[in-house]
């Protein structure tokens, strides 16, 4: 057979794509549906945090820092409960990383605080002595995309039924309605009302002034973004 | 009907040849760069503070892997295809004017797309996932070219004289529907300029923006049955096509063994692609699929070592030539090191090695003994192989071949050694606790202690580098200070050419 197919190209080419696409079809498929189901608690995100996302992944954090915690002791006591897949069902695409040059930053919202984050984009060894981060100082200076956001929650509530502007339920009972701007300038006033709040804990006066401005520098949206890591 | 050699066309061969150096070039500077941005955080500002945006790790990572994939050893794929199909097809490329017209629309539609990734990657345009990091306008550019490259070859296969297909030719097209099938599937995304607002507006924000068909787990299982196999149809079955044609060829031997090479190839091509599982080992994919994962690593095994065996093997009897022949070392040293690697992998897919092992620098480590040891060495050597005959002249230096090898190999050693040991050190310190149950290290220990071993690599790669640039200077030299040869140079070898 070996010989037959070595003289029959096309025949040849049709085996080698049976044979290596078997594995895709078994190990893939089966929880493909199962797998993109949320948790209770896991809402979509904001037009600000997903501006701060863009950021995160224009930026390569993910190079150094993963979003998956492992069930292991030493992993859950520094980090926080291990992870589940529903609470990735929003992440497009998921961030969990390959390599820890820095921690894990699946839970960072519980236990860093806005001007932390600040300090540590400007000046990473400031607030971590020893730290290998470069400073990322053009996020000061920079200004977020929102508009792109606002695009991306359209689309993914269109295609993927992201539920926006519906109740989802939370941990303690409750529910939370994440919103989405009906046009261009109503998801800016909303993006800015939240960029205000974060604005208000940091120190920098430049990025006081520019939010006041009506402007939202991507330091803001990212530490949104950071903020919300729970 | 006079019985006079064929006169093959290696135009296409040669312009892939010198991307190959080019881009192999870049991609290791990078990687140097990158190296002591670890050691020495100041080297983030290489090029000034006001360009920092653009020199910082976090962008040069990506443009790293990519340029050493996508540039040095996708060209180095390219270039081999270019010389070695006509030879086993024992056709021309000249004798079909098409097929000339495809191999040079690959080649400078290749050329754009290695621009755009450049430029966008530097300015931060990327979709974050592993050596799939292009927005979607270069996805599709680079599904073009990659289309080209399978018309030219099934073209060539096409119009062959040499009715059975040489084993390299196997490995050849396995690359092309493997890379094909894994690259359409895993960057599936949908652009978001086409979404349109309730009241009414579309084309908002970056026209360039994508997001994923598949969401978080998911998304995390595709890219992971896409990155583990981008380096098996990238990395290991186009490399292990080289070798088998190169290394019978330099040396004069036949292959050891046909059988071992019929399971060898079935057996990787239906093993590899179950083992990216094991990159998701302790996530939030089933455990049966990381169960798979783990165990099919170790069964790859079998095949890697089958291809491994069968080249050391072909040199039964003739371990002369490899003190003899710094060509003949270069490819008995890929072949050690593509061992080396593919019982490294399996060990670390092993569950209890992984929860160590993983996000740690032993990865690192891992990935560098097969780039450096066996890819690198392997696509050097088939070009140390191919310039004589595609520019009909002698190579310029011999014992600067050899003086390179070792100051490679030294290079590949301290490599992976220091990064053994940061990885495992690393691994031990986040699991270790003290006798009250408390964690031993804060994290920023477990960050400092690494600095001796990140400087070792840096050296360890600058090593590399240097013997790459040698490696470059040689083929230059060749290519411009020696006299033309009348014909092609012949080898030693009773296989015909």
């Amino acid at each position: 057979m070996f010989h037959w197919l070595e003289k029959h190209p096309f025949f040849f080419a049709v085996g080698v794509f049976l044979v290596i696409s078997f594995a895709g079809l078994i190990e893939i498929l089966p929880n493909f549906a199962q797998a993109s189901r949320p948790v209770i608690g896991t809402a979509p995100y904001s037009t600000l945090e997903l501006a701060g996302r863009h950021v995160y992944i224009k930026n390569s954090c993910n190079a150094c820092h993963s979003q998956l915690i492992r069930p292991f002791k030493s992993e859950t006591d520094r980090y926080g409960h291990y992870s589940l897949s529903g609470e990735y069902a929003y992440d497009r695409p998921f961030l969990w990383g390959s390599k820890r040059t820095g921690p894990d930053l699946m839970r960072v919202g519980n236990y860093r605080t806005t001007d932390w984050h600040e300090n540590h984009m400007k000046n990473p060894p400031s607030v971590v002595p020893g730290s290998v981060m470069p400073a990322f100082r053009w996020l000061f200076t920079n200004k977020a995309d929102i508009n792109t956001a606002f695009a991306e929650q359209l689309t993914v509530a269109q295609h993927f039924s992201v539920p926006y502007n519906q109740p989802v339920p939370m941990k303690d009972g409750t529910t939370k309605v994440v919103k989405m701007g009906s046009s261009i300038a109503d998801a800016n006033a909303i993006a800015l009302q939240e960029a205000k709040v974060i604005a208000a804990d940091m120190r920098d006066q430049d990025v006081k002034d520019a939010v006041a401005r009506g402007e939202i520098p991507e330091i803001v949206a990212l530490i949104a973004y950071l903020n919300s890591l729970k | 009907m006079v019985n006079r050699p064929l006169e093959y066309d290696y135009t296409i061969a040669k312009m892939f040849m010198l991307t190959t150096i080019l881009l192999g070039i870049v991609g290791m500077l990078i990687g140097v760069i990158l190296a002591f941005q670890l050691a020495f955080p100041n080297f983030n500002l290489i090029l000034g503070e006001g360009l920092a945006e653009y020199t910082n790790f976090s962008r040069l990572r990506p443009l790293h892997t990519d340029a050493v994939i996508f540039g040095f050893t996708l060209s180095g794929v390219f270039a081999t295809w270019y010389y070695v199909g006509q030879r086993v097809l024992k056709v021309s490329m000249a004798e079909s004017r098409l097929l000339m017209f495809l191999g040079k629309l690959h080649f400078w539609l290749y050329i754009v797309v290695v621009a755009a990734v450049v430029v966008s990657l530097l300015a931060g345009v990327t979709t974050s996932k592993e050596y799939a990091e292009f927005e979607w306008p270069i996805d599709i550019a680079v599904v073009l070219v990659w289309v080209i490259f399978g018309a030219s070859i099934f073209g060539l296969i096409g119009i062959r004289r040499e009715k059975s297909l040489y084993i390299s030719v196997w490995y050849y097209i396995a690359t092309f529907l493997g890379i094909a099938m894994l690259y359409l599937f895993n960057n599936m995304e949908i652009p978001t300029m086409f979404a349109t607002s309730a009241a009414g507006e579309s084309g908002i924000g970056s026209w360039y923006h994508s997001v994923s068909m598949y969401s978080g787990t998911n998304d995390a299982l595709v890219q992971w049955w896409y990155g583990h196999n981008a380096v098996a149809f990238g990395f290991t079955v186009p490399i292990v096509a080289m070798i088998y044609y190169f290394l019978p060829k330099e040396s004069g031997q036949a292959i050891y063994s046909y059988k071992l090479s019929l399971l060898s190839f079935w057996g990787l091509m239906f093993v590899y692609l179950w083992a990216g599982g094991h990159h998701l080992l302790y996530s939030t994919v089933p455990d049966w699929m990381q169960t798979m994962g783990s165990i099919f690593s170790v069964i790859l095994i079998l095949p890697s070592w089958g291809s491994a065996i069968n080249m050391l093997l072909t040199m039964k009897g003739e371990w002369q030539q490899v003190a003899a022949s710094p060509l003949i070392k270069f490819m008995i040293l890929a072949s050690t090191f593509y061992m080396f690697s593919t019982l490294e992998g399996p060990i670390q897919a092993i569950k209890s090695v992984n929860a160590i092992a993983h996000f740690t620098d032993w990865i690192i480590g891992h990935v560098h003994d097969g780039v450096l040891g066996w890819v690198g060495f392997m696509i050097m050597a088939a070009l140390y192989h191919m310039a004589p005959r595609v520019f009909k002249r002698e190579i310029y230096s011999k014992s600067l071949m050899a003086a390179q090898f070792w100051i490679q190999t030294l290079g590949v050693v301290l490599y992976f050694t220091s990064m053994w040991i940061a990885g495992i050190t690393q691994g031990m310190m986040w699991r270790a606790h003290d006798e009250f149950g408390n964690l031993a290290y804060s994290f920023i220990d477990t960050v400092t202690v690494l600095h001796p071993y990140y400087t070792i690599r840096g050296v360890g790669g600058l090593l590399y580098l240097v013997g790459f640039l040698m490696f470059a200077y040689n083929i230059y030299k060749t290519m411009s200070a020696r006299p033309v040869e009348e014909h092609e140079l012949q080898n030693a070898s009773p296989m015909g050419a």
